[in-house]
């Protein structure tokens, strides 16, 4: 109280808001102080600070109204951090809330004890939550079996001691299930923040009481428990046949989350089951709920798509025939129809091929730009994984360069290219695809035109000419372009010698003499070296058959797939990475889970201190940790930030510099790294690496990392001469802008 | 789990923040704002910057927002905040700046009973309304009701109170279809189907067990041959010719709600539950089988030159003549460079709206067997450089009741209840416009 004299004494203005507040709060009228107490939980929505007033809220604990108790209730979670010391004045109305006769107001006194995160409540938390944890009333039993996982994420150690785990072990058992979904709930996330308790083991007992809690809880319950049977690994065959058959009417469930849920479970489980023709079954069962999923809110309907892309990867049949739901709505949001496309793709096949490309025409004559061009992508994508209708594509893809449309034509010309690769016999329409030469700006385009100039210069009359206008303007390239007409001009010169003598010359020299990129000038001596040795050499090498395509719809490496399909429905699903690629520091974090693991070695034996050690870890001395995961973190960060931006790295890695010949060096990064970042940065390293002996990398550690992305963007602006690579640069910058941001952040 | 709720309104300030966890810090609020609110390239609906997701969705002129850490469950963090949505609903009529701020102490309070360290609870409506009211419950009115309160909060039957009692046992049932319709430039329909819901309204005492049935072809068609794993939900295959009974349905999938026996529906499709008390969605449908259209749409567009675009849109109901649809909007768009429209109608109104890039074409009343016309001029502007107009599709909206576009039928509702009362039920059937577009 001397405190309160004093701070009032020297510190509140006797006028304004709080000082208004305080007066309500103390009123003798009750009505006033609840007002007061609405308008002090208003300010402190808006950001004000209103923790001033904490001493004067908390004497209003005490009341029979509930609403109102609820209001301090929420003040006191957000300031009790403010005031620890204060907080020890509620502890009492705490303790006799939770032996209120009321079952509601019991269970509100155990939620809110929960969230108030002051060491001195945790010592007053434990035998409220002792009795309430065998509350006659199921409604407070559910909400205790949660305040053990908020006693556990304070203080691990007591929680252990006082055998709140095994109590909670044994509500799995309970008669309400909702008590029972709870129950698990808080097992799961026990186990999750420390597995080396093994709180949550499923045993063939649980599984049955589960099993029955799924059929009568709440549609989150469900979700709950539908998630622990999927990570849930059955015994036998047997075992899992039955939980996908008890499971499997979930697939009726109205609400979206609970269908996916049930159906990781199911897809999970059926992998163990013998019985072939159950397995198609299922798989059959399966995609009705699916396609239902596709008419739900765009939100969800995000997350459904992009799951059903994976799942569609595992098993291609599952959705043959409902090509038509995934047709893009005029209003769908942009990222709905992207993914859109990318689910059709995947399912075309011979019978859906022609009404797909009808499909497709349509898009490619819509406005968004990335959509559209996408689109174009799918047709070639379709081509050619689809012999025959390879040539509609083609025909296709020729009314759409008549479009005139510069974004269009150019991705029709890279699309094209690839078709070159896989079919023989479309030369025929070279000529219309040269007349468009001076529309493309972008080294993509003009990279696959130069390749299909190069590649059948034989069959062009006039490609030295064409080609001679690129050599003209050979300095003001980007890189790829360069590499690309270096090739092609060396290949024109093999297949007509006798006319393009001079223009190989004249491309040589630019190439060494007049350009400081290692990466041309390298290739541009190797081509010197072999056409000066011997001519069949250089033809043998030169225009060697390559190994045909056969699909360009990017397929996702098996193992990484699989480490997915657990995460179905889960953040992983949607921007298809591992969890640890994307999150930076916090509870899951990679190099936690690492400490972790390393905790988990070392007290095996011992429970006890082992929750202690992860409790440690979790609260104060984690602080070192996390300072060095920070530290990491902006490298990470870096590759994380353009996740929700995903989709381009393959785009990067579009196999046009595997054309030219250093194919072994290009074929890794686009797959095997996670990110765009990443990738180019291994580039970098590459182009380091193969120059004249750069110093090695930079990479020492977490301080060094902006500089690295400073020496990443003015190294692909020098690399890439005047006009840098477009996409690179918004990259490299948006990149930077994020991390700032992040900074800021933390 | 969800870390904490944000809602924003458009203008991005904070109307309410809840934390859930202490990882939810006030600054992630200013995060968001930055990152999303004020960033217009934002595409995806997820945000991920380090280790916090944002996972938002917008309601009127509302964000929502669920803040989270580590690998959560997004399909489950969109449907609660769209549940969050549906409840506001209930609540204030509408769910939007206005509303939160007039009632943002029981948003608070919601927020509290539905979420318990960021995960769901119950978020049934009816049983929320029994505890969290606007009134505010009395302590000692709480003290003999809260125990029952509490125990349908989380009992079996979680959305039914006992002892329910009317004077007058009815139960209204109404079944909804939004038709989706795409046709392509040429005329052949690239896509229809149904997305049917069934409403029902149930003022039914005591603790009634109902039985509902469908003309759906798998019910009528069984005769106990094929109950196996395979004849059940949603399969087309095998004796489809032998089970074509005149007038049934086939439905491609159903979603029921949480109070129908989904086993034994699994079993042998029949619909039996105990409903809650008052409104709720019973089941929605999805039927690509012969769906009747409504209406057929005819339209010519032709680009005269760069300066003019002729219409002639002819639209015919395809229902019978004793039938009628009412609110029938056709939305016909028009290039971005229209400087004026002339239009006319055989019924209706039409207008040019410039805002929308489109001539609208309002009927009151559009009754079965009749065919309306439109013919129309737009006269565009010239502009410096002439990009090819994208032509979106023409889009169309009704609702046209006593019709079902599927041709689902209600065949029977039995409601068994130990009373043994009698009860009348009343059906309604109404056919909405989905997304009814047609290319030109």
């Amino acid at each position: 109280m001397a405190v309160n004299r004093l701070r009032s004494a020297l510190a509140a203005p006797r006028k304004g808001e709080t000082y208004e507040l305080r007066a309500g709060l103390v009123s003798q009228y009750a009505w006033e102080r609840k007002e007061s107490i609405q308008k002090t939980i208003m300010s402190m929505t808006l950001g004000k600070d209103v923790s001033a007033l904490f001493p004067d809220v908390l004497k209003n604990i005490a009341t029979p109204d509930l609403d109102q108790k609820k209001l301090v209730y929420l003040y006191l979670m957000n300031y009790a951090k403010t005031h620890p010391d204060l907080c020890i004045l509620a502890v009492n109305t705490f303790v006799q809330d939770s032996e209120d006769p009321n079952p509601l107001v019991r269970a509100l006194a155990i939620r809110t004890m929960g969230c108030i995160r002051v060491d001195k409540m945790v010592d007053y938390m434990e035998e409220p939550l002792r009795k309430t944890l065998k509350d006659e009333s199921p409604y407070v039993r559910k909400t205790a079996a949660l305040g053990v996982a908020k006693l556990f994420d304070l203080n691990p150690s007591g929680c252990i001691e006082n055998g709140f785990l095994e109590t909670l072990q044994e509500m799995i058992g309970d008669s309400n299930p909702m008590v029972v979904a709870n129950a698990v709930t808080a097992l799961a996330e026990i186990d999750e923040a420390a597995p080396e308790t093994k709180a949550l083991v499923v045993t063939s007992q649980t599984l049955k009481k589960m099993m029955l809690a799924l059929n009568e809880c709440t549609e989150w319950g469900r979700i709950t428990i539908l998630t622990t049977l999927a990570d849930y690994k059955a015994k036998d065959n047997k075992e899992a046949e039955h939980i996908c058959e008890r499971v499997s009417p979930q697939f009726q469930h109205v609400n979206p989350a609970v269908v996916l849920a049930a159906v990781k479970v199911v897809f999970l489980h059926m992998q163990q089951i013998e019985n072939q023709q159950l397995h198609a079954t299922y798989l059959k069962k399966m995609s009705p709920p699916l396609v239902t999923l596709v008419s739900s809110h765009p939100e969800v309907q995000y997350v459904a798509l992009r799951n059903i892309d994976l799942l569609l990867q595992k098993q291609p049949g599952i959705l043959e025939k409902e090509i038509r739901v995934f047709f893009c709505k005029y209003n769908d949001p942009s990222y709905l129809k992207l993914t859109k496309l990318e689910i059709m793709v995947r399912i075309a096949n011979t019978s859906n091929a022609d009404q797909l490309l009808a499909e497709l025409k349509e898009y490619a004559m819509e406005v968004d730009m990335d959509f559209v061009r996408k689109a174009v992508r799918a047709i070639g994508q379709v081509a050619i994984k689809i012999e025959e209708c390879a040539e509609k594509a083609v025909n296709v893809l020729l009314e759409l360069i008549n479009t005139k449309i510069g974004y269009v034509v150019q991705e029709v010309i890279v699309v094209i290219k690839d078709i070159f690769r896989r079919y023989p016999g479309y030369e025929g329409i070279i000529p219309t695809l040269c007349q468009c030469i001076d529309d493309l700006d972008e080294p993509n385009a003009r990279g696959s035109l130069i390749w299909i100039v190069g590649e059948y210069a034989e069959k062009i009359s006039n490609a030295g000419d064409i080609l001679a206008g690129f050599v003209e303007g050979f300095s003001e390239e980007f890189t790829q372009t360069q590499l690309q007409i270096l090739t092609a001009v060396v290949k024109l010169f093999l297949k007509k010698p006798d006319q393009s003598q001079g223009l190989v010359q004249k491309v040589l020299q630019a190439a060494t003499a007049e350009n400081d990129n290692p990466d041309i000038r390298d290739r541009a001596y190797v081509y010197w070296r072999l056409l000066s040795s011997d001519p069949q050499i250089a033809k043998n090498i030169v225009l060697s058959a390559r190994p045909p395509i056969t699909s360009t719809i990017p397929v996702m490496p098996g193992p990484l797939l699989d480490s997915l399909l657990p995460n179905l429905s889960t953040l992983a699903s949607v921007y298809h990475k591992p969890p640890h690629t994307f999150l930076g520091h916090g509870r899951s974090s990679a190099l936690q889970s690492a400490a972790i693991e390393e905790a988990k070695q070392n007290a095996r034996e011992n429970p006890i201190a082992a929750a202690a050690v992860s409790a440690a870890m979790a609260g104060g001395s984690a602080r070192e940790i996390q300072n060095n995961a920070e530290n990491l973190l902006d490298i990470d960060f870096d590759g994380a930030a353009p996740a929700s931006m995903q989709k381009a790295p393959i785009a990067g890695a579009s196999g046009l510099e595997g054309l030219g010949g250093t194919r072994q060096r290009v074929a890794s990064p686009g797959i095997t790294s996670p990110t765009t970042a990443q990738g180019g940065m291994e580039d970098l390293m590459g182009m380091f690496g193969n120059g004249n002996g750069a110093p090695p990398n930079p990479m020492n550690g977490g301080g060094g990392s902006d500089d690295l992305m400073n020496g990443f963007a003015s190294m692909s602006m020098n690399g890439g001469q005047p006009p840098p690579a477009q996409s690179q640069l918004d990259g490299g910058g948006g990149d930077r802008k994020t991390k700032e941001d992040l900074l800021g952040l933390f | 789990m969800l870390s904490g709720i944000l809602l924003f309104n458009q203008k991005g300030e904070l109307l309410i923040m809840r934390a859930f966890r202490q990882d939810m810090r006030p600054r992630l609020a200013d995060v968001f704002r930055i990152q999303v609110i004020s960033n217009a390239q934002i595409r995806s609906p997820i945000l991920t910057l380090g280790s916090t997701t944002f996972s938002h969705i917008k309601n009127e002129n509302i964000y929502l927002v669920g803040v989270s850490k580590g690998n959560v469950n997004s399909a489950l963090v969109f449907e609660f905040l769209y549940k969050l949505v549906a409840l506001g609903k209930a609540y204030f009529g509408r769910f939007d700046e206005e509303a939160v701020k007039s009632n943002f102490v029981m948003v608070y309070e919601l927020l509290d009973e539905i979420l318990d360290f960021g995960y769901p609870q119950n978020t049934e409506t009816e049983t929320l309304k029994m505890y969290i009211t606007t009134e505010g419950v009395k302590s000692e009115r709480a003290l003999e009701d809260s125990s029952k309160i509490t125990m349908q909060a989380t009992g079996a039957l979680s959305w039914r109170r006992d002892n329910i009692k009317y004077r007058k046992n009815e139960a209204f049932v109404d079944v909804i279809e939004d038709v989706n319709l795409l046709v392509s430039a040429s005329g052949t329909v690239l896509r229809a189907d149904v997305n049917g819901a069934i409403e029902m309204r149930a003022y039914l005492s005591g603790t009634p067990e109902c039985k509902f049935g469908l003309n759906d072809r798998l019910t009528l068609g069984e005769n106990g041959a094929d109950t196996s794993l395979g004849g059940a939900v949603g399969n087309m295959g095998g004796n489809k010719a032998s089970k074509a009974a005149a007038g049934s349905v086939t439905l491609e999938d159903v979603s029921l709600h949480q109070c129908v026996k989904l086993s034994s529906f699994t079993n042998d499709r029949t619909i039996s539950f105990i409903p809650p008390d008052g409104s709720f969605q019973l089941m929605t449908y999805r039927a690509t089988e012969n769906v009747n259209l409504p209406f057929k749409v005819h339209a010519i567009v032709n680009e005269l030159g760069k300066s003019k675009v002729e219409y002639s849109i002819a639209i015919r109901s395809n229902y019978g003549s004793k039938l009628f649809a009412t609110n029938v909007v056709i939305r016909i768009p028009t290039p971005l460079n229209t400087a004026t429209t002339t239009h006319r109608a055989s019924q209706g109104k039409a207008k040019y709206e410039p805002a929308e890039n489109a001539i609208i074409w309002k009927i009151a009343r559009f009754t079965g067997q009749s065919e309306f016309v439109l013919s129309a001029e737009a006269e565009l502007s010239a502009m410096t450089n002439q990009k090819a107009w994208s032509r979106p599709p023409l889009s169309m909206q009704f609702s046209l009741l006593m019709f079902t576009s599927s041709g689902l039928l209600v065949r029977y509702l039995k409601v068994f209840e130990k009373g043994n009362y009698s009860s009348v039920k009343w059906v309604r059937y109404m056919t909405r416009a989905g997304s009814y577009e047609i290319r030109f």
